[in-house]
């Protein structure tokens, strides 16, 4: 049986929501509407003068194959940056789990690259990686291997989602920590009892309970995959080589405040808004059923 | 207790400015500048402050080029533009564009005692309309030369004084370069800029038609002639030996070419600067190679830079301050030294006049290569510049097709072609935006 709490009346609840629908309102729902409204448009740069071309801006986007060759760069992209991003993490949380002393230092020290804006974090793997001074690329050098992601498609495409992950690994971590404190220790000592080893134990019993935790931070990392990656890639590859690295978003900036195309610009908001929608939905109807709360 | 001292001081603050600038009109001047040219950019700010009391110029960093013109933008739509703005060459399109948001220079200046003509053509000639009139003051104006490392030319064999002034030359010096082990023998800085609009210019081929789209919006790329394509093909094979390193999109190359590791470099004239103060060897500047056997090469090069746009939507006194500060930056001293302290070009003739009395070209030798690089001969349609619309962009797809003949994966002919169209759309569409 269902608990509820429910207010009595209606004014108590309407404020305690309001601040919430405001800011949503403000920040998202006019902007977003601003978008699908620009999206019908063709606008010269300044404002002055706009055309009403209807549903051609989609047209034009749809046509141009470099567009849907960005859908696969962002779903090849999001999936690596997700998937960099969470397993490491739980990998970590489960070793630093497992410590009985200092624990506490080791996750101050995991926590840290969570504090590092993406952009910031881009510059430090540039300057990692880079062909020319970069560390590790220069080790590389000596191990005859010759770095080059300036050309070389795949290795920007891998510098690019390592350098997403890497502070989103902290973030993970947090959660899956303090998720792994939460399983009763009770059913892992029976489980040790009836002969499980660690990873047994692990993958039939801890596993699932973090399925919760694991799905919460599967739709949140994928939103900042899609979204918040910009400053990554705009300080490493600026969408290169080719177009090996131009994601939906970054493409949504350079038509936007590059080519000052705001209405195609708009337009790819628009499909992006779409997209992230029908994914969340998709997740939540098909991943979430095999979630145990 | 502090609180209070500091609020009162405020309040005084507030209550004492207003008095003190009710004599002067101030004017708001935004720009791209940051490091030594931002310096240099507020030291001429500060003089022309103190040259008189009528006028006061505020000069605001607004980030790279792109973001300053989008800064412009953003604040012409919400009303709180500046009254003049700084926007780089790949900008004009758009900024001509914009009626009603720009007010231009010749306008501006009509009152003051000003002469457009002062301004050598192959500069005055990208700002100005097809009629003559002068819509934007050019400020910094560069053009592309090729840096040599004599030192590193002499450690392979090579006579440092070697013809280079042809890229058949080029390309047997590169060989040399090559068979000595040398690892970076040629490296660039800005790939279109330098190996398709220059290129065009100085071969006097289209880059676009209806002359570069100096006399309409309906024009189209045509960089995929024969001339661009066997020089974008030979870049690709030099790619391949290992003779040309491609560093990135920007000036990134300029980085390798200071600290030594390549032989030549094709970088615009302001990397003097960088160049001089940094390079632990003998250099030089020669002018940019041409293809010996092209009809008309070398014609003369096109600039790169930025010029200064007076916005629209401001009081007439503010229109005379910017059109006293306008002036004061065209003139011969100011010129003079903003040219002798950047390497970017003397873009009026009485500052270059002035640069040859005061010596500097014989104290720095190869510093006029560029000057007379762009004035030789005279400006044709091919080579008077370019005017294209979302040529920002263009620019990027260009990058995009060139890394894919870099790295090998497309052909110089089907690289350009696919620029070409694909540039094609966005002008078309840049077109319509304008109608």
């Amino acid at each position: 049986m269902e608990k509820r709490v429910t207010f009595k009346g209606w004014l108590l609840p309407l404020c305690l929501i309001a601040p919430q629908v405001f800011i949503s309102a403000v920040f998202f729902f006019y902007p977003a509407g601003q978008a699908v409204w620009q999206s019908l448009f063709i606008p010269d740069p300044f404002g002055l003068s706009s055309q009403f071309v209807g549903l051609e801006n989609f047209e034009y986007l749809l046509g141009d194959p470099y567009y849907r060759a960005s859908f696969v760069t962002t779903a090849i992209f999001s999936t690596l940056v997700t998937l960099a991003a969470m397993i490491p993490a739980l990998f970590l949380a489960v070793m630093a789990d497992r410590l009985v002393k200092s624990a506490g230092v080791y996750r101050t020290l995991l926590i840290w690259p969570y504090a590092v804006a993406p952009a910031v974090a881009g510059v430090l793997w540039l300057f990692m990686f880079n062909t020319r001074v970069g560390v590790i690329a220069w080790y590389l050098g000596q191990l005859g291997y010759d770095w080059n992601h300036v050309l070389n498609e795949g290795e920007a495409m891998g510098l690019v989602v390592v350098a997403s992950a890497w502070g989103r690994i902290s973030y993970n971590f947090l959660f899956f920590f303090a998720a792994l404190q939460a399983v009763p220790r009770s059913i892992i000592e029976a489980a040790a009892i009836d002969g499980a080893r660690f990873w047994r134990r692990f993958f039939t019993i801890v596993l699932p309970l973090l399925s919760p935790t694991t799905f919460f931070l599967l739709v949140v990392n994928i939103v900042y995959a899609f979204f918040e990656t910009f400053g990554v890639i705009h300080t490493i590859t600026s969408g290169g080589p080719q177009q090996a690295t131009t994601i939906l978003v970054y493409k949504v900036f350079s038509d936007g405040f590059v080519g000052q195309d705001l209405g195609s610009s708009a337009a790819q908001s628009v499909i992006l808004l779409i997209v992230v929608g029908l994914l969340t939905v998709l997740q939540f109807k098909y991943i979430e059923k095999r979630v145990h709360y | 207790m502090q609180k209070t001292a500091f609020g009162a001081l405020l309040a005084a603050t507030t209550a004492l400015s207003p008095l003190a600038a009710t004599a002067q009109t101030e004017i708001q001047f935004w720009h791209a500048f940051t490091g030594r040219l931002g310096e240099l950019v507020a030291e001429q700010v500060v003089t022309f402050n103190e040259s008189q009391s009528e006028y006061s110029v505020n000069a605001t960093h607004k980030g790279n080029y792109s973001e300053t013109l989008n800064a412009g933008i953003a604040a012409f739509r919400a009303g709180e533009q500046p009254h003049i703005l700084m926007v780089f060459e790949v900008g004009t399109a758009t900024m001509m564009g914009a009626e009603g948001a720009i007010k231009p220079v010749y306008e501006v200046m009509a009152g003051a005692e000003f002469d457009p003509d002062a301004y050598i053509g192959s500069v005055k000639g990208y700002y100005t309309t097809t009629d003559g009139q002068m819509l934007s003051l050019p400020f910094n104006s560069s053009t592309p030369v090729l840096w040599v490392n004599r030192d590193a030319l002499e450690g392979a064999g090579i006579d440092p004084d070697t013809d280079l002034s042809t890229w058949q030359n080029v390309d047997a010096v590169l060989d040399q370069l090559a068979e000595a082990g040398h690892s970076c023998p040629l490296t660039t800085a800005w790939q279109s800029w330098i190996h398709l609009e220059n290129l065009s210019a100085y071969h006097d081929v289209p880059f676009a038609t209806q002359d570069n789209g100096f006399a309409g919006l309906d024009t189209e790329l045509a960089f995929n002639g024969p001339v661009q394509v066997q020089h974008i093909a030979q870049m690709g094979e030099w790619a391949d030996e290992g003779k040309f390193i491609y560093a990135g999109r920007r000036n990134e190359g300029g980085a390798n070419f200071r600290a030594g590791e390549c032989a030549l470099f094709t970088e615009s004239s302001a990397g003097y600067a960088g160049i001089k103060s940094e390079a632990q060897f003998e250099f030089d500047v020669r002018p940019l190679p041409y293809w010996e056997g092209v009809e008309g090469a070398p014609q003369n090069t096109i600039i790169g830079g930025a010029s200064l746009w007076v916005m629209e939507g401001h009081e007439p006194a503010e229109y005379e301050a910017a059109a006293a500060f306008l002036n004061f930056l065209s003139s011969p001293e100011i010129q003079a030294k903003w040219h002798q302290d950047t390497g970017y070009l003397p873009i009026t003739s009485a500052a270059g006049e002035l640069t040859r009395e005061q010596g500097f070209y014989q104290e720095n030798p190869g510093t006029d290569v560029a000057v007379k690089q762009m004035t030789t001969n005279a400006p044709t349609a091919n080579s008077k510049g370019l005017r294209l619309g979302s040529f920002d962009q263009i620019r990027g797809i260009i990058d995009e097709e060139l890394e894919a003949v870099w790295s090998g994966d497309k052909d110089a002919q089907a690289a350009l072609d696919s620029a070409v169209e694909r540039g094609n759309q966005l002008l078309r569409r840049f077109e319509r935006a304008s109608n």
